[in-house]
């Protein structure tokens, strides 16, 4: 992993530390309360905050994520260089679109 | 002239807690990483129609799946402790009692988890 990489996924881990543990407690408050579709939605739809929250954790997730399975495949799989390039954008190319897919369903529509 | 870097000989290693945190650490980050095309996929399902939604989340309150939810806060929250304790050591001077910190992690997660099968009984 080069130098920017690394200290990229720093960064994201970061910057995602308030995120996941607002996200924890949304997660124990919520269930406590019985989670359904009503009242996710009511909680989200239309929200500006909600939306700013969920789109940038997608966003921080979708490279951390991508930077740490690029780093697990180089050290347990045999893929090198631009393999492992390859496999880190379309693993992120494809956490941003799903995760850009859910956060429209929850607060647009 | 190339150095030649020797592989470690023996698994030795594997018992010891600052090894066994880093891998906790990195399986944890793995099983997140498959875990969040799925989630994902879930709140998509709200585009379609909220009862598609609402059906997953009644499937979600059967016992085997709440225990697998449990351990997926765990996971989580050992991910997010571990990668403080990950940062801390980082940027911060070593400090002593480092083993008892990556211990702490473990406990915290597992209360946490706890906590969240516990309310949502």
């Amino acid at each position: 992993m080069t130098l920017r990489l690394y200290l990229l996924q720093r960064l994201t881990a970061v910057l995602m530390v308030p995120l996941i543990i607002a996200h924890l407690v949304t997660i124990i408050y919520a269930t406590h309360h019985g989670l359904s579709a009503a009242e996710i939605l009511g909680r989200t739809r239309g929200s500006l905050g909600w939306a700013t929250f969920y789109g940038s954790f997608v966003l921080l997730a979708a490279v951390h994520a991508s930077l740490g399975v690029r780093s697990v495949a180089a050290d347990w799989t045999p893929l090198r260089s631009a393999a492992l390039d390859a496999l880190m954008w379309l693993f992120c190319l494809a956490l941003v679109l799903l995760g850009a897919r859910g956060v429209y369903a929850v607060i647009a529509t | 002239m190339s150095a030649t870097i020797q592989q470690p000989r023996t698994i030795g290693h594997r018992s010891d807690l600052f090894w066994i945190a880093a891998m906790v650490h990195r399986i944890s980050g793995v099983l997140l990483a498959c875990f969040l095309p799925l989630h994902f996929l879930v709140l998509g399902l709200a585009i379609e129609h909220a009862a598609s939604l609402d059906r997953f989340l009644k499937w979600t309150e059967e016992p085997g799946v709440r225990l697998i939810e449990t351990a997926l806060v765990f996971v989580l929250a050992v991910h997010l402790l571990g990668g403080i304790r990950v940062l801390l050591i980082e940027n911060l001077a070593w400090r002593p009692g480092q083993k008892q910190i990556a211990t702490a992690v473990i406990g915290i997660a597992g209360t946490v988890a706890m906590l969240f099968l516990l309310l949502t009984l």
